[in-house]
C-alpha cells in the first residue's frame, strides 16, 4: 500500500478524477447545507447525538451485554470477532453451513474493512455487491472512493463501458446497445441485479445502529437493495462493529434526524429498515449478527481518540476537505476515506505501516470536516494527538493489550508522514482553501448565531481563529501573487 | 467482552450509563400546525420527493384505486391479508388478485405489478410513511418486489409531525420500513434516478374526512 503522498500525488495528476470529485463534493456540500438548515435546533439534536455516543461508548460492555441478549431473545444468533480474520471465518462457516456457494451483499463499510469478499471467494463462494455504486466498483476490478458514492471516481461513460464488458461474466448481460444515460444505466443493474435478488438464500449486511434495549437493527438506504438483502434471503448475516449501538429504541429520533440531512441532505433517505431478530414468515428464517472489533477495543482505550467511535459514516467531512477533493478517496489506502479515515484507520491498525502513519498528516487542519460532523467529533484534535503518536510514541493499546509505542524515528513510517505533511503544504490551493474556511466560519463562531455553525459552540469551547490566514495576510501586505503558481496543476 | 472492559479503565467503576449526561434540548417537533397542515405539509414533503400524491374522501376511494391501477395496465396486485374488502370493490376481476401468503415466494411476486397497502404512521416533516407489517400492510416484500406501489394513509389519524413522534407510535419488535419517496439512485455522476431496486413508482393516497373535496 503506497503511502498517502505517494498515492495522492498520483490521484492529484488525474483531472478527470479531480473533475468528479470535485463537482460531487460541491454539489452534496451546498445541498446539505441547506438541509440542515430546515431545522433550527440542529446544534442541540448535534450535542445529543455526540452525548448518546458517549454514553455508550464509557459503558459499551454494558450495552453489549443487553444488545446480546435482545438479540438472542428475538431469535438471532450473536458471534464476536476480535479482528478481521475471525469475522471472516466465522461468516465463511456461516454460510457454508447453509450450503449455498453465492451471497447477496448490502454496501457495508466494516465488510470492506475486514476483506469479506475476497476471504469468501477463497472459501469459494461468491459475493455480489448489490448497491449501485458497489456494483460498478466490483464489475470494475475497482476499489470505493468515497463513503456514500463509492463510484464518484467514475462517470457514465467508464459506467457503461465497465458494464457492457463485465456484466456477462458475472450474471445478466447487460442489454444490447446501452447507452450511457443515467436511467438506462440503473435500469441495466436492475435487471442484472433482479435475477441475483430473486434467487439468493443467503444475505450479508452491515448496519447503521443497533438498538441494545430492543435488540433491534437498522439499515438506512436509498435503493431497495438492503431491502431485498434484508427480506428475500433465508439465511441474513449482519457484521457490524461494535461501536454502532444506541442505548435506546427512542435514541432513533436524534440519529434518523441527523444521518440522512448530514449524508445525502435529504429530509429523510428514501428507506429505512429496522428489524429485531426474526419474525415468522416474514424476513429471513436464520439472523446471525457478528460484532467485530477488529481495532475498535483500541481505539476506546484512547481517551483522545475514542470519539471517533461516535462516527456515523454520514460522510459529510469527506465533501468539505480540501485535501480529500485534491487527493481522492483511494489515497487513503483503506475502506474510510477523507478526514475520519485520517484519524479511524490509524487508530484501527496502529500507526505501523507508512500508508497508516501518514494519515494523521492528510490534513490542513482546517477544522470544516469538524464543523458539518454531525456528531462533532473533533478530527483536528485526534489528527495532532496521532501526529504527536506517530512521532514521539507514547502509552497506546494494541490488540486489547497496552503498550508503549516508539517513535517512529528514522523509519519509513516518519518518513511517510513527514512527506504526506510537506504533500500538503506544497499544495497551496489545498492549504489555502482550508484556511480561508476557517476564517470564513469564523463569524460562526460566537455564541449568537442560528444554524449549524452554533453547533461549534453549543458542544465545545473553539479556539479563536485567526481573522486572517498568514498567507492571506502576507499576500495582501507584500502584495505579490506568486502563491498560486507551484504545483497546483 | 474483557477487552473492552480493559479499554474503559478511565471510567469510574462506580459510574452507571445515566450518569453521563445526554441533553435532549432539541424539539419534539419543529412548528406548531393544525392537523390539517400537517397534512398539507405531509403532502408538500412527499411530492419533494416524488411519490405521486391524491387526496379522496373515504366514498371515492374505491374509484381512485380502481383507476389508479387501470392508469398502470396492472394485470395483477398485491393484496395484504387484512387489507379493507371495499378499497379494491371497484377494480375489475380482469386483475389478479395475488394474496400475500407465505407460499408466495420472490417469483411470484415479480410476475405481479402493483401492490396495495395501507400503512403504520405517517410523518410529515420529514414526508415519510412507516409500514409495520400489520395485516393490512402485508410482509415487507410485497410492498418490495412489485414496481408499482399504492400507500393509503387515514387522514389526520395516522399522521404525526416528526421523527420522535412516529416513534413513540411504532413497535421496535416488529419489522418497521420508513419510506420516503419512491427507490432513487443518485450513485452516476449524481443525476437522481428513479427505481434501481424497489418500486420506481409510490403514489401515496391521503384519505379522510378532511380531505373531502379537495383532490
Ligand atoms: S466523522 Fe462525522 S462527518 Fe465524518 S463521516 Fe463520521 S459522522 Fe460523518
Amino acid at each position: 500500500m503506497p503511502s498517502f503522498p505517494r498515492a495522492a500525488d498520483a490521484s492529484t495528476r488525474n483531472t478527470q478524477l479531480r473533475a468528479n470529485l470535485r463537482h460531487a463534493t460541491h454539489t452534496i456540500r451546498a445541498k446539505r447545507a441547506t438541509a440542515v438548515a430546515e431545522l433550527d435546533d440542529w446544534s442541540r439534536l448535534r450535542a445529543a447525538g455526540a452525548a448518546i455516543k458517549d454514553r455508550t461508548l464509557r459503558h459499551l460492555d454494558h450495552y453489549l451485554e443487553r444488545l446480546e441478549s435482545a438479540v438472542t431473545a428475538a431469535g438471532g444468533h450473536v458471534h464476536w470477532a476480535a479482528d478481521a480474520e475471525e469475522a471472516n471465518r466465522i461468516v465463511t462457516e456461516l454460510v457454508q453451513a447453509t450450503g449455498e456457494r453465492e451471497v447477496v451483499k448490502v454496501k457495508s463499510m466494516a465488510t470492506q474493512e475486514i476483506g469479506l469478499n475476497s476471504a469468501l471467494a477463497t472459501a469459494g463462494i461468491t459475493a455480489y455487491e448489490t448497491d449501485l455504486a458497489e456494483l460498478i466498483v466490483q464489475l470494475g476490478d475497482d476499489l470505493p472512493s468515497h463513503i456514500l458514492v463509492p463510484a464518484i471516481h467514475r462517470n457514465r461513460g467508464e459506467i457503461r463501458d465497465i458494464f457492457a464488458e463485465r456484466m456477462a461474466q458475472w450474471g445478466r448481460p447487460a442489454p444490447e446497445g446501452l447507452t450511457d444515460a443515467p436511467a438506462d444505466l440503473a435500469e441495466a443493474a436492475r435487471l442484472h441485479l433482479r435475477e441475483k435478488f430473486l434467487n439468493a438464500k443467503v444475505g450479508i449486511s452491515g448496519a447503521n445502529f443497533m438498538v441494545a434495549e430492543t435488540g433491534t437493527l437498522v439499515v438506512v438506504e436509498s435503493e431497495g437493495n438492503g431491502r431485498m438483502c434484508l427480506t428475500l434471503p433465508e439465511t441474513l448475516i449482519s457484521v457490524v462493529g461494535i461501536e454502532k449501538v444506541v442505548p435506546t429504541f427512542q435514541d432513533l429520533e436524534v440519529f434518523l434526524q441527523l444521518l440522512p440531512r448530514s449524508s445525502t441532505a435529504e429530509r429523510m433517505n428514501p428507506y429505512t429498515s429496522t428489524w429485531t431478530g426474526t419474525t415468522d414468515e416474514d424476513g429471513p428464517r436464520a439472523f446471525h449478527l457478528v460484532l467485530l472489533d477488529n481495532g475498535r477495543t483500541d481505539t476506546l482505550a484512547d481517551t483522545v481518540g475514542r470519539q471517533a467511535l461516535r462516527c456515523i459514516r454520514c460522510s459529510a467531512c469527506l465533501n468539505v476537505c480540501p485535501v480529500y477533493e485534491r487527493a481522492g478517496g483511494h489515497a487513503y489506502g483503506s475502506a474510510y476515506p477523507g478526514p475520519i479515515g485520517a484519524i479511524l484507520t490509524p487508530q484501527l491498525r496502529g500507526t505501523g505501516s507508512e500508508v497508516d502513519a501518514s494519515l494523521p498528516y492528510a490534513s490542513s487542519l482546517c477544522g470544516a470536516c469538524y464543523e458539518v460532523c454531525p456528531v462533532a467529533i473533533d478530527i483536528p484534535e485526534v489528527l495532532v494527538h496521532l501526529r504527536e503518536r506517530v512521532v514521539e510514541g507514547g502509552p497506546a493499546s494494541v490488540r486489547g493489550t497496552r503498550t508503549v509505542i516508539k517513535p517512529a524515528k528514522g523509519h519509513a513510517a516518519e518518513r511517510a508522514a513527514m512527506r504526506a505533511a510537506r504533500w500538503t503544504l506544497d499544495h497551496p490551493r489545498v492549504l489555502r482553501t482550508g484556511q480561508r474556511l476557517a476564517s470564513r466560519t469564523r463569524r460562526f463562531h460566537p455564541r449568537r448565531l442560528p444554524g449549524p455553525g452554533r453547533a461549534w459552540s453549543d458542544t465545545r469551547e473553539l479556539p479563536r481563529v485567526p481573522e486572517e490566514s498568514f498567507r492571506d495576510w502576507w499576500q495582501r501586505t507584500r502584495g505579490e501573487s506568486r502563491t498560486e503558481g507551484r504545483k497546483t496543476t | 467482552m474483557a477487552r473492552v472492559r480493559r479499554a474503559l479503565t478511565d471510567v469510574p467503576r462506580a459510574e452507571t450509563p445515566d450518569e453521563v449526561p445526554v441533553e435532549r434540548a432539541y424539539h419534539r417537533v419543529h412548528g406548531d400546525r393544525t392537523a390539517a397542515e400537517s397534512v398539507d405539509l405531509l403532502a408538500e414533503h412527499l411530492a419533494d420527493y416524488r411519490a405521486i400524491v391524491h387526496r379522496v374522501d373515504a366514498p371515492s376511494l374505491p374509484a381512485l384505486i380502481a383507476r389508479l391501477l387501470a392508469d398502470r395496465g396492472a394485470t395483477g396486485v398485491a393484496v395484504p391479508p387484512g387489507l379493507p374488502a371495499s378499497w379494491l370493490s371497484a377494480v375489475p376481476d380482469s386483475v389478479r388478485r395475488v394474496p400475500d401468503t407465505a407460499e408466495l415466494t420472490p417469483h411470484d411476486l415479480d410476475a405481479v405489478s402493483s401492490v396495495v397497502t395501507a400503512c403504520a404512521v405517517a410523518v410529515a416533516e420529514t414526508g415519510t410513511v412507516v409500514l409495520d407489517a400489520a395485516p393490512d400492510q402485508g410482509r415487507r416484500r410485497i410492498t418490495l418486489v412489485p414496481d408499482h406501489h399504492v400507500c393509503v394513509i387515514r387522514v389526520p389519524d395516522q399522521v404525526v409531525d416528526s421523527v420522535p413522534q412516529a416513534l413513540e407510535r411504532l413497535d421496535p419488535t416488529r419489522p418497521l420500513t420508513w419510506i420516503s419517496g419512491p427507490s432513487a439512485t443518485s450513485d452516476i455522476e449524481l443525476d437522481r434516478v428513479e427505481g434501481v431496486h424497489g418500486p420506481r413508482t409510490l403514489e401515496v393516497i391521503l384519505t379522510g374526512p378532511e380531505t373531502a373535496g379537495r383532490s
